[in-house]
């Protein structure tokens, strides 16, 4: 199944972004990473190296047969970011956390790890198991602002939910026909 | 995002308007439709809420808080100092989840399923010895209840056999029933239970206040597009005709003249911590079931030490709501549940109760059963494809039916204050003083057996039931105010004026005498459109 910029849109109004009677094109913004920036990092927080790491968490966590993950995750995050400053902040900073955790184990960020590297990464932090908490621990940290953050946008979108058979999610405007089509309509 | 609504707090003018026509307390849908019909004829009308006047542009962002495991905070802002509540009875009263401050009140986050309540509602102690007869019946309220159903343009069919007499089609189509509902149609027929559409009050097709539904499906709590009716479509009406609506500016207390005759002003606080008055030649209270006898309860005066309008000693009593009965389970098939969130069939066919052996009930199909794939994902303990199995595992073949159950109005059941705590404002707090009697649990294990009759028949495979033990209240806060003719027994008069003030009007369930099983506020609505004609023949 490949995702669409439509999908990515559609769950940016999910998510609370984005003018509901059809949105313009959001893009993420090609920034410096805040950990290369120096100093005012609260400013442009989510740049290239956040979102190149938001796109690995992604291909970790999505099923194997969704493709379009990086454009679908730029699109979304750019929007995301913009619309709010402690969210953001939120991102950034669970992407440290997880590069903390890599570079303790690996020697490298999270995004350079291979790619089954990367699950097992966030398995050993207990990423699975714990509940999100935007203020919580760590790995509920992660959990929250990288983890379920992609999880929403993928299982909100039409495509990401017709995984399951659903192609009108809650939060997505698909119209009232689908829900009176079976199966096979 | 401010909690406080768009503009802050800040910048609004909240002094009071010199001496108006009409004041309301309260922007729900029996605050502002009130409002609506005064203003709209001519009447000068100031409106005071407690809550704050919400941004649609952030619909969205509250809907995410809705959708997302792990955002704390309430879709509507409800909790906190300022509802602090106590609940002293029998069964725990979750009252933060069941209602909203704001201009356009509990309707902003209601589900908008609207009926006429059936004739034996209003003769339920004549007819079969349960109860209390309420002071008018169906045939004085038909009228109001089809002007009730244009105001909120309802969405409705005339194919429900148990349905009262009425006089027209709804004012738009029904929406048509779900591929769920197909599911369902023949198990119904097998052990004998008809169905019928369901009357909404949300756009079926676009109107000149509203689009049509546009299927996000979270209706309840929170509908992105408006197409679900709430009360600031009221409130915009009233304010085009100009009424002033503030927000954020509670009610502390209405105060009578000397003779203890008539109301004179209501005191409401301002976000600085001002004080003010409006003064007014009629009052409507309006703040739905809990807040209007509280509000009576606040005022007491040397006149009525006992609380405003409370000669009966009845403010507060007779407190009911509508229990929730339900079932679900599991089918081997794929049941297309959570596309929209609203309901397309149900079955009135148990609702008259044939003799005093059990009350009212009524049967949902529901079209939202199980998780949806999202719920799955974001608290699952798995990646990837194995993440994916267990959402195709969660979603997809769930089933399940709600019923509502009517309970009798008792006098123990009450709203009272506890003067043992205060909200913000240092005003006692509601103590909602709730329990359930047996013939309540009785109707409660019937519904359930119907349920089960059904699914069975269905061939599902059931994994819950709500039943007498772990039933929970519809957030239907009716009676606490009942209305009738002798004084002594009742609160308010037919014409919904309070019998001890005679410009004191009172709107909204607080008035109803029984409850029957069918949500409230289309019987609301009927009602604050009968109540404004009241207050405005005596302008
Ligand atoms: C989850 C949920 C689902 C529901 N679903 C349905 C449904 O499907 N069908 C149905 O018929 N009903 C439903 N209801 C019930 C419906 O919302 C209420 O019946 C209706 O909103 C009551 O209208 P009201 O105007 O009397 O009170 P409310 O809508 O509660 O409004 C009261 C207003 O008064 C204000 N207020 C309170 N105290 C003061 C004060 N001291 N000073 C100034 N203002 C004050 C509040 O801020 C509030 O805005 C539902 C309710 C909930 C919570
Ligand atoms: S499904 Fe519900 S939330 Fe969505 S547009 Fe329709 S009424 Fe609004």
């Amino acid at each position: 199944m490949r995702l669409s910029r439509r999908d990515a849109l559609a769950a940016l109004v999910a998510g609370g972004v984005g003018s509901l009677a059809g949105c313009g094109a959001p893009t993420a913004r090609s920034s410096p990473s805040s950990r290369e920036a120096a100093g005012d990092a609260a400013e442009t927080p989510v740049g290239d190296h956040e979102l190149a790491t938001l796109v690995a968490v992604a291909e970790a966590v999505y099923p194997s047969e969704v493709e379009g993950v990086g454009e679908f995750v730029r699109t979304y995050t750019g929007s995301r970011v913009e619309g709010a400053g402690s969210y953001a902040r939120g991102v950034a900073e669970a992407v440290g956390t997880l590069d903390d955790y890599a570079a303790e184990f690996h020697d490298i960020e999270y995004a350079s790890l291979p790619a089954s590297t990367r699950r097992e990464t966030l398995e050993y932090m207990s990423v699975d198991d714990v509940a999100p908490d935007p203020d919580g621990t760590e790995a509920q940290r992660v959990r929250h602002y990288l983890v379920n953050e992609l999880l929403y946008a993928l299982y909100t979108s039409p495509t990401g939910a017709s995984l399951a058979g659903l192609e009108n999610p809650p939060g997505h405007p698909g119209g009232t026909r689908s829900y009176r089509e079976g199966p096979d309509a | 995002m401010s909690a406080g609504g768009a503009d802050g707090g800040e910048a609004v003018d909240r002094t009071p308007s010199e001496r108006v026509d009409v004041c309301v307390v309260g922007a729900g849908p029996a605050g502002a439709i009130v409002a609506a019909e005064l203003s709209a004829a001519g009447h000068d009308v100031v409106v005071l809420d407690a809550g704050p006047r919400f941004d649609p542009e952030d619909r969205p962002e509250r809907m995410e808080r809705h959708l997302r495991p792990g955002v704390d905070r309430a879709v509507w802002d409800t909790g906190g100092e300022r509802d602090t509540f106590s609940a002293s009875g029998d069964r725990h009263y979750p009252l933060d989840a069941a209602r909203v401050k704001g201009i356009g009140g509990s309707t902003l986050h209601w589900q908008a399923m609207v009926m006429r309540l059936h004739e034996q509602d209003f003769r339920l102690d004549s007819s079969v010895g349960l109860g209390d007869d309420w002071p008018i019946d169906y045939a004085d309220l038909r009228p109001y209840y089809a002007r009730a159903e244009a105001e909120l343009s309802v969405a409705g069919a005339s194919d429900n056999p148990f349905a009262p007499p009425r006089e027209r089609p709804h004012p738009l189509p029904a929406f048509p029933p779900s591929y769920s509902d197909s599911l369902f149609a023949e198990a119904c027929e097998a052990v004998g239970l008809a169905t019928h559409s369901v009357p909404n009050a949300r756009n079926s097709e676009p109107t000149d206040e509203a689009g049509a539904c546009v299927g996000y499906g979270t209706c309840k709590p929170v509908c992105p597009s408006g197409a679900k009716y709430d009360a600031t479509r009221h409130v915009a009406a009233a304010e085009a005709d100009g009424a002033r609506v503030l927000d954020r500016v509670p009610v502390q207390r209405l105060v009578h003249d000397a003779d203890g005759d008539r109301v004179t002003h209501a005191v409401y606080a301002t976000p600085d911590g001002e004080e003010h008055r409006q003064e007014a030649r009629e009052f409507v209270v309006a703040a739905g079931g809990v807040e209007t006898p509280r509000l009576l309860l606040l005022s007491r005066s040397e006149s009525y030490p006992d609380g405003l309008a409370n000669s009966s000693g009845l403010v507060g009593r007779y407190f009911m709501d509508h229990l929730f009965a339900g079932m679900g389970g599991t089918l081997e098939e794929p049941t297309r549940q959570k596309h929209v969130g609203f309901n397309t069939t149900e079955s009135h066919q148990f609702y008259d109760r044939p003799d005093d052996s059990r009350t009212a009930f009524k049967l949902e199909l529901l079209n939202y059963a199980g998780p949806a794939p999202a719920d799955v994902a974001l608290s699952a303990d798995s990646f990837g494809d194995e993440l994916l199995a267990e959402v195709r595992e969660g979603y997809g073949t769930h089933v399940a039916m709600g019923a509502l159950v009517e309970q009798l109005p008792r006098r123990e059941n009450r709203i009272r204050l506890d003067p043992s705590r205060t909200d913000d404002r240092g005003n006692p707090v509601p103590d909602v003083v709730w329990s359930l009697d047996g013939t309540t649990r009785r109707t409660i294990e019937r519904a359930n057996e119907v349920q089960r009759a059904v699914l069975e028949e269905l061939g599902a495979d059931i994994g819950w039931t709500v039943g007498p033990e772990n039933t929970g209240p519809a957030y239907h806060h009716m009676g606490t105010t009942r209305m009738g003719t002798d004084p002594a027994e009742s609160v308010v008069t037919p014409q919904l004026r309070t019998h001890d003030l005679d410009n004191l009007t009172l709107s909204g369930s607080s008035v109803f005498v029984t409850g029957g099983a069918m949500n409230p506020t289309l019987t609301i609505a009927a009602l604050s459109l009968k109540a404004a004609e009241h207050v405005d023949e005596r302008l």
